[in-house]
């Protein structure tokens, strides 16, 4: 078996008691469900000398509304528990679909929403051992200089992986971070940065409490659709969020598609609202603007050959997925996926 | 005589005609028993090799070659043997004697000695305190090296002999070349109706136990080197380490412990159990190594990728009148298992079906890749794929139905095929049968629509094979019985019981022929020191050859109970029948003992009581160089239909049903052979969608995990529907055959064979990615509009 890195556990119980354990220890991570992070640590992705764990801070649990009718995650809930959520499966039903087809069962009951927001990319040649990173003299990630999926490439291309995170999108969702100089709320959309290595703007000292949806307007359809080889356990090789707002009588106000899984950040598909807005599902318009949303999608999406798979399979399928996605969102099913 | 003859006289159920005998007249054979050992590991108190603990256990770690062929310049361990708590740092100076699992064919080294010919070649090995301790020593060795050309194209091996990855070989990098051709096939298939002629790929896999190897060595003051490992081989590695430690085999002893999983991956001596042995041999401690998972891929020894190259003629009514083959295996960077499986691949190919005449070119070479070597359905898995859909092109071409061209062909029991092995008996047409009637094929085949389709094939494997890897006359099995007052009888066997129930197997043989229970009976297996020889999990050869060497012992002691009892009685011995915990007297029902009573007499009688049996093969195989490979006492045959859909929009195949109907001569336990059936189907099933072992770019193995190797899931298995044919053969343990290796064959061409009577597309290339798919299906509407176009004009 891998060994783990030798680190100082700090089991904090309230979120000040967090801030401060991981500000005054340079280097110091959080860790959630530990999903991700621990295989990470064995593969010597990460060796902090100090991890702060937030299993027993219990005011980062739970899901709720507010009176302004929007919903409320903490960062702690766990996948499988904002999965079967009816509150989230009725006020954000891609986020829900998506949730439940994050890796296993068994990791969803440990992994954690703000687990999967916060994922780190990633790469065939950077989630492997040290053994195998050094044989190739390791990549740009970590401990190296070049890259292996883009000769000569500058940037990291490293894939955002999270599934949750272009449902988040879709559906304007804000987070709510905390760090040694206070709180602060920033929209999801603004929170990426294009750079495999480290995609998003939080301060390593940050740590993010919630999850805000907005309330939907009544119209609202979501759906998730996911490409992998497995029924389960496997990450995204394409993840497509749909959102599609119908108006009172039925034809398109609002649609929104966000692709993850291609590089380093999850991409918006462009120009769809103009194809779509004011048809209505069921009618030829509707699915021939779909067909033309997904000719759209294609041109736009360019995946590399950042994670395992075939990229070329992998664009092909950004079309049909993006289809389905929207058709399944339109009769208010999903999630797309292939069992 | 060599082979067990179940009509003899001692048979404990009387007189008669055993072969029509049914299961109801068997005591425990053929019956749903749980395995022996079932309790203790559904409750985790089985104890696996890294269960193993002793006092002052140090631990071990191997350092790997990060390149894929190098030269070893300069090693220097000094900085890792002066960190605290390192015990011991070994090299492959420590122990430069080459061993090979077949003894023609030594090449490998414990550690590498001056080159290195993959990458995760194990290069040193350091004992320390702990884990990390020993982790860290690792990166502390410095070593140099001078890197080599890297081969990572077979074709280019076969014609590029330098560098060569092993050294002093006049064949250069190729490791085996059989040619064998048995007829005229030019003139056959020039005579032929209809030739099919085409190129097949089969991809890498790898076994994936879910035990990875583990090794734990202690060396007495005496002198004694006792190893336990998670092997399949025990015997192959008593000898192995005598031969590479350099001591004397009575002073070795190895034991095999509970074991999760081998599949063929655990049957050659493995790197980690000299190192053990060596490093506790210099310190005076026992040491342990378990390997990571990562390891586990590297050690490989998992399934050849084979390029295929087939020409098979048949008259107009369809029967087969030559089949031609040329395959080139990619055998990675060692031997293994290699010599044998260049041969599998021509040898094993020669049944259900007749072949007048048959030729085949199969040529092994050495890649800068993890060493292949046997993976359940050993060398013959790839050339069954590809022959079968082959049949079903030639079925196409004469509009016969897939399963009646199979039929026409059948070879037919008790008959030679054209190699010159014998085969005895074959339920193959039974095989067909079953999956044909339980799949509706007649109703359903070519009749559910584009998309969905149905496909069949069949095949045939070894019990056993009369080549005992090395040569010599003593039996390939042997079983000793001890019986205790207390009524206790214990088995000892050789046999290596890897999960699949050789243990249950022997306890099941013992109750039915003494008449005990089975909880009365112990089995003490896999310990060279307690235990008579047996070669070996593997070659699906443990139930036929351990089961009548079983069977040999139980009679000579059970001829002991019986005449103690029967002279007590003052009656014939052949009136008395040991059934159920007693002695009864068949004439006189009323009068009975129990079996310690029984047990009491005898030991009284002819003193301490006891039986030792044996099995060896008798003389088999075709009178030519090789022709005693595959060779095997009884042959077992398959049948499967699977029922699969494609998604012509992502390329997705779905496996619905696959009806699996094998010919096991008789099922020792139902349950076991079923799960045996399920379990192999699950494989192939697992191997043509899934599963992919391969390098990339850098000769570095593209995703060594349990999450990169995609194992299905639960969710991605289909139903597997297991039909047991019983055919009874004449010289297996009451008639059984194989069931552990023969039923994976058919599962991969029969769903190529599924696809194309789904959507119309021929699926040659392995494993069947929804790329691939896509692909074909592009390239046959291409294909039609050009046709369209054609007819149009």
């Amino acid at each position: 078996m891998l060994r783990l890195p030798k680190f100082e556990l700090c089991t904090p119980h309230t979120v000040a008691e967090a801030v401060k354990l991981l500000a005054e220890c340079p280097g110091a991570m959080l860790v959630a469900g530990g999903t991700d992070l621990v295989p990470n640590m064995k593969h010597e992705l990460f060796t902090p000398p100090r991890l702060v764990s937030l299993a027993n801070v219990r005011e980062l649990r739970g899901i709720c509304t507010r009176d302004d009718g929007s919903l409320v995650i903490g960062a702690m809930t766990s996948l499988a528990d904002v999965a079967a959520s009816d509150l989230v499966r009725a006020h954000a039903p891609a986020l829900a679909q998506a949730c439940s087809l994050i890796a296993g069962p068994q990791l969803r009951t440990m992994g954690t929403l703000g687990g999967n927001v916060l994922l780190d990319t990633r790469c065939q040649w950077y989630n492997q051992t040290y053994f195998w990173r050094q044989a190739l003299g390791f990549c740009m990630k970590k401990d190296g200089e070049v890259c292996h999926v883009v000769k000569g490439g500058k940037n990291c291309v490293a894939a955002a992986s999270n599934d949750s995170a272009p449902t988040l999108m879709t559906l304007g969702a804000m987070l709510d971070l905390v760090g040694p100089s206070g709180p602060r709320s920033v929209p999801i959309d603004e929170f990426w940065v294009a750079d495999g290595i480290y995609n998003k703007q939080l301060a390593k000292d940050e740590l993010l409490v919630s999850i805000r949806v907005p309330k939907p307007p009544a119209g609202h359809r979501g759906a998730y659709g996911k490409l992998r080889d497995r029924g389960s356990i496997d990450f995204p090789l394409l993840g497509v969020a749909v959102r599609l707002d119908l108006d009172a009588s039925g034809a398109v106000e609002h649609v929104d598609i966000v692709v993850t899984a291609l590089a380093a950040q999850p991409k918006r598909i462009t120009k769809v609202l103009e194809l779509l807005r004011g048809t209505r599902p069921g009618t030829p318009q509707f699915d021939e603007s779909v067909a033309q949303a997904a000719a759209l999608a294609h041109k736009q999406c360019k995946p590399l050959a950042n994670i395992p798979g075939d990229a070329d399979y992998r664009r092909e399928m950004v079309p049909v997925y993006v289809k389905r996605t929207l058709h399944a969102a339109a009769r208010g099913e999903g999630p797309v996926h292939h069992v | 005589m060599s082979a067990r003859d179940l009509h003899g006289p001692g048979a404990p159920w009387g007189p008669g005609e055993p072969g029509a005998k049914s299961n109801q007249e068997f005591v425990t054979v053929g019956k749903p028993h749980r395995k022996v050992d079932g309790i203790a590991k559904a409750t985790g108190a089985a104890i696996y090799a890294d269960d193993i603990t002793l006092p002052g256990m140090l631990h071990a770690k191997t350092l790997r070659s990060p390149h894929p062929h190098a030269k070893i310049r300069r090693i220097d361990t000094s900085k890792a043997r002066a960190l605290k708590g390192v015990h011991a740092v070994i090299t492959g100076e420590s122990m430069p004697i080459k061993y090979g699992v077949i003894p023609w064919t030594p090449d490998e080294n414990a550690l590498a000695v001056d080159k290195v010919r993959f990458i995760g070649d194990p290069v040193a090995a350091v004992a320390a305190i702990d884990e990390d301790t020993a982790n860290a020593a690792l990166k502390l060795i410095e070593v140099e090296y001078e890197l080599l050309h890297t081969f990572l194209d077979p074709r280019e091996s076969l014609v590029r002999a330098e560098p060569a990855i092993h050294e002093g070989r006049k064949e250069g990098n190729i490791s085996k070349s059989v040619q064998l051709e048995f007829g005229q096939v030019d003139e056959a298939l020039a005579s032929a109706d209809v030739v099919v002629e085409d190129d097949y790929f089969f991809h890498g896999s790898t076994h994936a136990p879910i035990e990875p190897h583990c090794a734990v060595a202690t060396y007495s003051p005496d002198g004694v080197l006792t190893l336990w490992s998670a092997t399949q081989i025990t015997h192959y590695v008593h000898r192995a380490l005598s031969r590479v430690l350099e001591l004397p085999a009575h002073r070795i002893r190895v034991i095999q412990p509970c074991l999760g999983g081998a599949f063929g991956g655990k049957s050659d001596p493995f790197s980690l159990e000299f190192c053990v042995a060596k490093l506790a041999m210099l310190t005076g401690r026992a040491v342990k190594m378990l390997w990571t998972r990562e390891e586990v891929f590297y050690a490989h020894r998992g399934r050849h990728p084979m390029q295929l190259h087939y020409r098979s003629g048949a008259t107009k009514d369809g029967k087969l009148t030559g089949v031609d083959a040329k395959i080139l295996i990619d055998g990675g960077s060692y031997s293994s298992f290699g010599l044998v499986t260049t041969y599998y691949s021509g040898q094993l190919l020669t049944g259900p079906y007749h072949f007048p005449t048959y030729r085949f070119d199969s040529t092994r070479v050495f890649t800068n890749k993890p060493p292949c070597g046997p993976k359940r359905g050993h060398g013959s898995v790839q050339p069954r794929f590809a022959f079968e859909v082959q049949l079903d092109q030639l079925a196409e071409k004469l509009a016969l139905d897939p399963i009646e061209i199979r039929r026409r062909n059948f070879q037919g029991d008790f008959t030679r095929t054209v190699n010159g092995q014998r085969v005895t008996s074959n339920g193959f047409l039974q095989c067909l049968d079953e999956v044909e009637r339980a799949s509706r094929w007649r109703e359903r085949r070519g009749k559910l629509g584009f998309g969905r389709g149905l496909g069949v094939a069949g095949s045939m494997y070894i019990s056993g094979t009369n080549y005992p890897v090395y040569p010599n006359e003593m039996p390939q099995a042997g079983i000793q019985l001890k019986v205790d007052r207390s009524g206790l009888v214990t088995v000892f066997t050789g046999g290596n019981d890897i999960g699949q129930g050789s243990n249950s197997m022997c306890a099941y043989i013992v109750s039915e022929e003494l008449g005990i229970p089975i909880e009365r009976i112990r089995v003490v297996a896999a310990d060279t020191d307690l235990c008579p020889v047996d070669l070996g999990a593997y070659s699906s050869r443990v139930t036929f050859m351990v089961g009548n060497a079983t069977i040999d012992a139980c009679r000579k002691l059970r001829e002991q109970l019986v005449a103690a009892v029967a002279e007590k009685w003052g009656c014939a011995p052949t009136r008395v029948r040991l059934l159920e915990g007693l002695a009864i007297d068949l004439e006189d029902t009323s009068r009975s003992m129990t079996s310690v009573e029984a047990f009491h007499l005898a030991e009284t009688k002819f003193d301490t009581l006891g039986a030792t049996g044996s099995y060896n093969t008798p003389k088999l195989g075709g009178d030519y160089r090789g022709g005693t490979i595959g060779a095997s006492p009884a042959y077992s045959f398959t049948a499967h239909v699977v029922d699969a859909s494609v998604d012509v929009e992502t390329g997705r195949i779905t496996v619905h049903d696959v009806w699996v109907a094998h010919d096991c001569g008789r099922a020792l336990n139902p349950m076991i052979v079923a799960g045996q059936m399920e379990g192999s189907a699950y494989m192939g099933i697992a191997e043509a969608l899934f599963e992919e072992h391969d390098v990339n770019r850098f000769g570095l193995h593209r995703g060594p995990s349990l999450l990169d190797y995609r194992l299905p899931t639960s969710l991605d298995t289909p139903e597997f529907r297991a039909r047991i044919v019983e055919s009874i053969d004449p010289e297996g343990p009451y008639g059984a055959k194989e069931a552990g290796e023969g039923p994976l064959h058919p599962s991969l061409p029969a769903l190529s064979n599924a696809v194309y009577d789904a959507v119309g597309i021929r699926l040659k290339h392995l494993p069947f990615t929804p790329a691939k798919v896509l692909a074909a299906l592009r390239e046959k509407r291409e294909r039609e509009s050009v046709a369209t176009a054609q007819g149009a004009r």
